[in-house]
């Protein structure tokens, strides 16, 4: 009689295929945070020198650890589409989803307008190196955001089987580069002689300064748990795919400053827009220069790629729910994407990455990240509070609770510190922006939602309802 | 005109033709199928078929 029921439903309601596996997931977080290690991650060198760099790498490994652990527990029980989204309606309520929902669209949007102008730039530096000067990077910032959106628009299965294929190629470059240099491909030695001479150019409050850019090691492998009503197995593939994306990426961040610092003077590498490139063009071995290119290519092509699906399915389930206009909810009865999100939200990426300066996007992106990573904290408390290990099943369950959750707790704190000594005025507007969305929110919006059916979850009541 | 001022014209051509196919699908879609049918999704049905919260 269930199975009947079920054929019944399905065949009457157009729902988001299941057809990912752990390798997808795999693919989808690491494909977004993988550029992260090729261009970024190096301003924190800049901010406190070689040291600060290491340990901001390593802190913020630590955060995204938690980050993940976290996740993975609260994702393998509430497994829709919208991820952080869906978490934060059934476990706190509908203000604080909204809210969440706003942070992961504008952290993704805004992540693929800056992985948009980084392909122009790209492009721009190879036809420089050509003797052409000049390029007019607009188009193939445009073609990046369009072609993408156009995969992602044709089917899931299609753009992460893409997403994964160009990310492991990426990674390898990195793998590539660490073993060439050390096994002497490299003219140019490596050399960590400042680590002794010039330890903390800034002192100790360059260490926290440099914690900002330490983040964009590993900024957005929480975009895993967006396609969990896409995985065939929700409460094993989730947690399985973001685990081992997070050692992926502890490993390849590790590699990539190890290159990197031993490779360029901290001044430089401190500055350079893409250091894993420039380190391969410093080794002065031409064919670890074209890897190190297509690498930078294709982390940020699978940056942008894994944003577009991430952003449309928190925009689609918010539409779903009511949360925004029904419209978005629509699910295209052939492709089974959310079509009508994906290509809303095309031309809001195409106006940032065309209008707006690249550290501005990545800052505005950074602060929505570090915004949905806070309401993890609380979130995590409440959940366990209200659903206590033996109330329902978890496909994960993190250990040491809640040390995991004051750490991340303490690790927020001290990143948006961090962030204010250098973008103040940034942090205050985006603050402002969402206060005014929630105002909007709570007297226009959430009278037209349907307050009986957001909350989907079987789940037994809450303790102390 | 060097190689790299075609690929600027074959990039703006490309970026209309992936526009174009995206916009006319989305007007075949929408002016085809009953928007009822396009946003029957529901957030719960997956978990609650698969996967039962017993212990």
């Amino acid at each position: 009689m269930a199975n009947g029921t079920t054929s019944k439903t399905q065949t009457e309601r157009l729902q988001l295929l299941r057809v990912l596996g752990p390798a997808h997931i795999w693919a989808l977080g690491v494909g977004i945070v993988l550029v992260g290690e090729y261009m970024g991650w190096n301003f924190s060198v800049g901010k406190g020198g070689m040291i600060a760099g290491l340990i901001a790498c390593w802190v913020a490994g630590l955060l995204y650890t938690c980050v993940a652990m976290i996740d993975s527990e609260v994702t393998s029980t509430v497994a829709a589409a919208g991820g952080q989204y869906a978490q934060a309606k059934h476990i706190v309520g509908p203000l604080m989803a909204f809210n969440v929902g706003l942070f992961l669209v504008m952290a993704y949007t805004m992540l693929e307008a800056a992985n948009a102008i980084t392909v122009g730039f790209l492009l721009d530096t190879v036809a420089g190196i050509q003797g052409h000067s000049g390029l007019d990077q607009h188009p193939f910032i445009v073609l990046s955001i369009m072609f993408l959106a156009w995969l992602n628009y044709r089917g899931v299965l299609a753009t992460l089987t893409f997403n994964l294929v160009i990310t492991a190629i990426a990674f390898l470059a990195i793998i590539v580069l660490f073993l060439s240099v050390q096994f002497g491909a490299s003219s140019v030695p490596l050399d960590f002689s400042a680590i002794t001479n010039d330890p903390l150019p800034y002192g100790w409050v360059g260490i926290v300064a440099s914690l900002h850019f330490g983040l964009w090691y590993y900024l957005g492998i929480e975009g895993t748990c967006q396609a969990a009503e896409e995985v065939r197995s929700p409460a094993r593939s989730l947690p399985y795919g973001t685990m081992a994306g997070i050692m992926t990426l502890l490993i390849a961040a590790t590699m990539t400053w190890y290159v990197c610092s031993g490779l360029i003077p901290w001044e430089y590498l401190g500055q350079a827009g893409t250091p894993l490139f420039d380190a391969a063009r410093v080794t002065g071995n031409s064919w670890l220069m074209v890897l190190l290119f297509v690498g930078t290519m294709f982390a940020t092509l699978a940056s942008a790629n894994g944003c577009i699906n991430d952003a449309s399915r928190a925009w689609f389930s918010m539409g779903r729910d009511r949360y925004l206009p029904s419209w978005f909810g629509a699910v295209h009865p052939v492709y089974r994407t959310p079509y009508r999100a994906i290509v809303f939200l095309v031309p809001i990426a195409l106006i940032f990455a065309l209008g707006a300066p690249l550290d501005q996007v990545v800052t505005f992106s950074i602060l929505s990240g570090l915004l949905g990573y806070t309401f993890m904290t609380f979130n995590m408390i409440m959940f366990r509070n209200k659903w206590p290990l033996d109330t329902i099943k978890r496909g994960y369950v993190h250990p040491f609770h809640p040390l995991p959750t004051i750490v991340l707790l303490t690790l927020c704190s001290t990143a948006y510190f961090a962030v204010f000594l250098g973008y103040g005025t940034q942090l205050i507007a985006m603050l402002c922006f969402y206060i005014i969305a929630s105002l909007w929110f709570h007297f226009r919006r959430y009278q037209f939602v349907r307050r009986g059916d957001q909350f989907t979850m079987p789940w037994p009541k809450p303790r102390g309802y | 005109m060097d190689v790299w001022s075609k690929l600027e014209y074959v990039a703006w051509g490309l970026s209309l033709m992936f526009g174009a196919l995206m916009i006319i699908d989305l007007i075949r879609t929408d002016s085809t199928y009953d928007n009822d049918l396009l946003t029957s999704s529901r957030e719960g049905e997956i978990e609650a078929t698969a996967e039962r919260h017993i212990i």
